[in-house]
């Protein structure tokens, strides 16, 4: 397989874009990031999307994004991995570029919510989940993360407010982050009487639903000081799966799909937990962000929620995490966020995060999640 | 879910009929015709007692379409006392009184009406074990 590299990037702000169609969306995001690798043509685009049928009635992304970013006629397709329908196009993006089937291969994720109003897009997201045996019953995918963190606080004896640290950290880097959709702090007395959605899941859990597009540039490595003087090698993009339906996993609070795809991403890439200097993790619940911790080998299992509590997760800590935001404070525009993530790891190991610039950054690893953990994608970046 | 699909399922959401491999003896809930555990076919039909105990459990304030007349409700996961887990929804309990560990039993309810064709879908949810459910009923005596 070839070396590949990331040689540019685009994002649009994440948030309430009512004056932007999806299509118009992911091109402003594609464009941003053709004109930052310099490029005019590419070899082929991967779309990743989860729910543009259900909140634009539009399926066939790939043909319509690259015909208004005027690529018609290239390559061109959706990838679709709920949550992690980002990092699933950036999986097929690399491997184009790996198995030389391409040379630039322009990989975005897009996702446009905010059309859809009142339950349907709740609706809509818990199509992630099992549709024979856990939605029929009544389950919205919040629900689906609030059986776990119930059975999480349980097992392992921890209070709903211990989480508090990952929604705190989240928002206090978004601050600094000007795609973010909530640039403010906030603390832990609102975080402990915000609004509750599905106990004992509250507002100040829950990543928002949001509007946004980002995209990335890939091309051999060899080739991608030709494009740009900050390439980004991709050490590994690594999938693992496990069952839709939590109540199918052989242990519920275990990531096992995280852990399979972290080891496959550890041994390709040759590095250990201790080599990673940051962690974009898929905190669309505080309790995803614990067991994330946990599956990826940097804490044990019960133990995940401490690193919130102990600071062990800011960004001059043992393992920062959310640097830019994170899923809370930056938002969840559930296709893109794969993509958002690859990029924010990217600033960092160039050093071009501005005022959230992790000290000295080389590794990153970003994780995408689908689904409450039925599809999980991590991706090691190096400067 | 479609009409053809909850009538594809009626035995699993009326019966709790599920699966048991004859390789490695697990019982399967739902059904799949694979073996989660040894990856072999199992596709002998096995019923499910309908007893168990709470998982793990979320009351919904903010529901899906077509739930909103239920709203605040609580899901569960429930684990069956042959071992698999289910998820449903509990009833004719206090959402306050539920905790993990709680002794289940199923019963048949409406899960909701279907849109505009309005057909009322039922199935499974499961409520507190009855105390007199715990001993069998003499003989000749109406349930």
């Amino acid at each position: 397989m070839r070396d590949v590299s990331i040689i540019g990037f685009g994002q649009t702000p994440v948030g309430e874009h009512w004056e932007l169609s999806l299509r118009h969306l992911a091109a402003q995001a594609v464009l941003a990031a053709m004109q930052d690798a310099g490029i005019e043509r590419a070899d082929a685009l991967y779309v990743g999307n989860m729910l543009s049928s259900e909140t634009s009635g539009q399926h066939h992304l790939g043909a319509l994004v690259a015909d208004f970013v005027g690529l018609r006629g290239i390559e061109a397709f959706r990838v679709e991995a709920a949550c992690a329908s980002g990092a699933a196009a950036l999986r097929a993006g690399y491997l184009a570029v790996a198995s030389d089937a391409a040379d630039l291969v322009i990989v975005a994720g897009v996702e446009k919510m905010t059309d859809s109003i009142g339950n349907s897009i709740t609706t809509a997201l818990a199509e992630a989940a099992d549709a024979d045996y856990e939605t029929p019953h009544g389950l919205s995918f919040v629900s689906i993360n609030a059986l776990l963190m119930r059975r999480y606080m349980y097992e392992f004896g921890v209070r709903h407010e211990d989480f508090a640290g990952f929604a705190i950290t989240a928002h206090q880097n978004a601050v600094n982050n000007p795609y973010a959709m909530f640039r403010r702090p906030i603390t832990k007395e609102e975080f402990v009487q915000a609004r509750m959605i599905a106990d004992p899941i509250n507002l100040l859990d829950s990543s928002p639903v949001a509007d946004g597009a980002a995209a990335v540039v890939l091309c051999p490595t060899e080739q991608a000081r030709s494009f740009t003087d900050h390439p980004v090698r991709i050490r590994a993009c690594e999938v693992g799966t496990d069952s839709l339906a939590l109540h199918d996993r052989r242990d519920p609070l275990f990531l096992e799909a995280g852990y399979i795809s972290v080891q496959k991403a550890y041994a390709r890439a040759g590095v250990t937990p201790a080599d990673i200097d940051l962690f974009e993790l898929h905190d669309a619940f505080t309790i995803m962000a614990a067991l994330s911790l946990e599956a990826a080998g940097f804490a044990r299992r019960g133990e995940g929620v401490r690193l919130a509590m102990d600071g062990s997760i800011a960004r001059n800590g043992r393992i920062p995490i959310s640097t830019m935001g994170g899923l809370k404070g930056r938002g969840h525009p559930v296709g893109a966020t794969g993509i958002y993530q690859v990029i924010e790891v990217a600033q960092q190991v160039t050093g071009r995060a501005g005022a959230n610039q992790v000290p000295n950054a080389r590794l990153g690893m970003a994780q995408n999640i689908g689904g409450s953990g039925a599809t999980i994608i991590t991706t090691i970046l190096e400067a | 879910m479609g009409i053809p699909a909850y009538w594809r399922t009626r035995a699993q959401r009326y019966a709790l009929v599920g699966e048991v491999c004859h390789k490695c003896g697990a019982k399967i809930f739902p059904p799949r015709d694979v073996c989660p555990e040894c990856s072999r076919p199992a596709s002998d039909p096995f019923t499910f007692s309908g007893r168990g105990e709470v998982y793990s459990f979320s009351t919904i304030y903010q529901p899906p379409e077509g739930f909103e007349e239920f709203v605040p409700y609580t899901v569960a996961i429930v684990k069956l006392e042959e071992g698999p887990l289910v998820t449903a929804q509990l009833t004719d309990v206090d959402p306050a009184e539920v905790h993990i560990g709680m002794p289940v039993e199923m019963v048949t309810r409406k899960l909701r009406e279907e849109g505009e064709e309005g057909q009322i879908i039922y199935g499974y949810k499961f409520r507190p074990l009855l105390r007199n459910t715990l001993t069998p009923r003499p003989s000749g005596q109406a349930a």
